[in-house]
């Protein structure tokens, strides 16, 4: 139970009722989200995506508008301001607006008012069981394959790509899901990370703690892009060998690098090393 | 057909025993607790499951099929007569099934068997590992219970076993984890978190066991009712007043101050949810439950108001 009712803004909680979930009289869908939740958090992050980070979408057309599908993104920033901004482009910039479910790190369930927080709005622990059976639900799955050494860039690496992790990969091809690559651009500004507290983190039970320049890990009111690219499909059973795995999730990492690179280049910023 | 149903006296057992009966099964209930009012049709001996005299009914009777529903659930029980009721208990039914003729063996287990934890999946399925044990400590001999029936699906092959696990039952009878953790005027809830609570219906219970003795199930299948729901909306329909505390309070305030009695395991299942997948259950048997969770909730509501 929530202490703490945040507010609703009425046109949200309407466009609440247009996300095409399985509803129980309750307002809740057989995952425990809830649309009560869910008006709270697009009235807030509403309000961060149109006036704090004045988001810029792209290409939103190309996320299928029912059916399972994926979204998979990069990360930047210290915290995931912008899986929070995918998921709110996601519920503005479509039609039917969407609820993206991302794939949560294990800590953040072990939180306080953060784990309830996450479960009503469908927010769910990074399982793969559970990422299965909600795209046989035919959800819309949102996964950052970088994980929390993405979120864990320094400024100077915002730009940049990590290592993807291939579980993705097999899932999709399991399932038949298909990928929309995405290119979140901003993060990194946002919080401008100089440093990652291990020890802090460790005290707090997350991963590190960031340190931006600045000292708090408050995000700075810069603007952010979503680009959504062109959705693909990998055909297989996710069984196969890992060079073949590896060949499908770097052609989605290209995917990514290279929207993020002529996004860059168009607005006259010199992309990052590695950006293929 | 002549069905056992062992642990008949409870309330949940007398349902049970009711639809078979109305079913046109002969029944034979064992229980050491009287059932007063028991319908003519059931044959009651009240005889512990473990004891030569029940052999004796397995022998003379000889039961086609046996419900067995004598586990003690109720955790405040002492630990050692649990181990002895749960476990010597799940093994006779299983000896003398096997070694007087029984056709079909049927285990009624609780789905609490997966625990509860941070990092587990929402929809457990069947071969998901018995986390319990790890989690909430004090369950581990209902989930040994659990594991010793299984193991009788290969060590008589000729005997038809069908383990359940069912969620938690809700209903009329105020029986159950859930119902008792409900009774109150107040509802502690650990600050902070809000799980998912899967339950059914009584009579949805009856019939869900019923459904499996139709069919001859064999093997391990969860058993639910209507989607869960988060315990705080549970605790509001019922018409109780959720009581949150930070967890260190929550664990020094169980069974004081009018609050329910749990163990210290009790609360991961308060922090975290435990929900099942049934399809394989619905899929194998056709059964479909009758009652929603308004249903669940409004008759346990009736017959258990909100304490003055």
């Amino acid at each position: 139970m929530s202490f703490v009712r945040l507010p609703i803004d009425p046109v949200v909680r309407a466009r609440v009722d247009r996300v095409e979930l399985p509803w129980n009289r309750l307002g809740l869908d057989p995952y425990g989200v809830s649309k009560v939740h869910l008006a709270e958090m697009f009235t807030a992050f509403g309000w961060l995506y149109r006036h704090y980070f004045r988001v810029r979408c792209f290409g939103a057309e190309r996320v299928p508008p029912r059916g399972r599908a994926m979204l998979i993104g990069n990360h930047s920033g210290g915290v995931a301001i912008d899986g929070a901004m995918l998921i709110t482009s996601a519920f503005y910039e479509l039609d039917p607006p969407r609820l993206a479910q991302g794939m949560v790190e294990k800590f953040m369930a072990r939180v306080p008012f953060i784990s309830e927080r996450q479960a009503r709005t469908g927010q769910f622990t990074g399982l793969p069981e559970t990422a299965e059976r909600l795209l046989r639900d035919e959800r819309l799955l949102m996964v950052f394959p970088e994980g929390a050494r993405g979120t864990a860039k320094l400024f100077w690496e915002r730009h940049s790509l990590v290592d993807f992790g291939t579980g993705f990969m097999r899932l999709a091809m399991k399932t038949r899901t298909p990928i929309v690559p995405v290119a979140i651009l901003g993060g990194g500004e946002a919080l401008p990370t100089v440093a990652n507290s291990r020890a802090l983190g460790q005290l707090l039970g997350a991963p590190y703690v960031p340190i931006p320049a600045y000292l708090l890990p408050v995000p700075l009111p810069v603007r952010m892009e979503v680009h959504y690219g062109e959705p693909m499909t990998f055909d297989g059973s996710g069984t196969e060998e890992d060079e073949t795995i590896q060949a499908h999730v770097d052609a989605v990492k290209r995917a990514i690098s290279t929207m993020l690179r002529e996004r860059l280049r168009a607005l006259g910023r010199e992309p990052a090393e590695g950006l293929s | 057909m002549r069905v056992m149903v062992t642990g008949v006296s409870s309330p949940i057992a007398r349902l049970v025993a009711s639809e078979l009966l109305a079913r046109g099964h002969e029944i034979i209930g064992l229980d050491r607790r009287a059932w007063e009012g028991a319908p003519a049709g059931v044959e009651m001996h009240a005889v512990d499951i473990r004891k030569r005299a029940a052999e004796d009914l397995f022998r003379k009777w000889r039961p086609q099929c046996v419900v067995h529903m004598a586990t003690v659930t109720h955790l405040v029980a002492a630990t050692e007569e649990r181990y002895r009721i749960n476990l010597g208990g799940t093994r006779a039914v299983f000896e003398h099934a096997g070694a007087y003729g029984v056709e079909h063996v049927v285990f009624v287990g609780r789905h609490t068997y997966y625990g509860a934890g941070a990092d587990h999946p929402l929809y457990h399925h069947e071969d998901d590992p018995p986390m319990a044990v790890s989690t909430f400590p004090e369950l581990a001999d209902l989930v040994a219970a659990d594991l010793y029936a299984c193991q009788s699906l290969w060590r008589f092959p000729a005997l038809a076993t069908s383990v359940l696990r069912l969620v938690y039952a809700l209903g009329p009878t105020g029986h159950g984890t859930l119902a008792s953790f409900l009774k109150g005027r107040y509802v502690p809830v650990v600050a902070g978190f809000d799980p998912l609570f899967q339950f059914m219906h009584e009579a949805d219970v009856a019939g869900a066991i019923c459904a499996s003795l139709d069919q001859r199930l064999r093997g391990v299948f969860n058993v639910a009712g209507p989607s869960p729901l988060p315990l705080s909306v549970i605790v509001k329909e019922a018409g109780r007043r959720a009581i949150p505390l930070p967890e260190v309070a929550f664990q020094l305030m169980r069974g004081r101050f009018g609050l329910p009695r749990l163990p210290p395991g009790a609360v991961q299942h308060v922090k975290f949810p435990v929900v099942i997948d049934d399809g394989a259950f619905r899929k194998a048997t056709g059964w479909a439950h009758a009652h929603d969770e308004d249903d669940c909730i409004a008759s346990f509501t009736r017959a258990f108001p909100r304490p003055a």
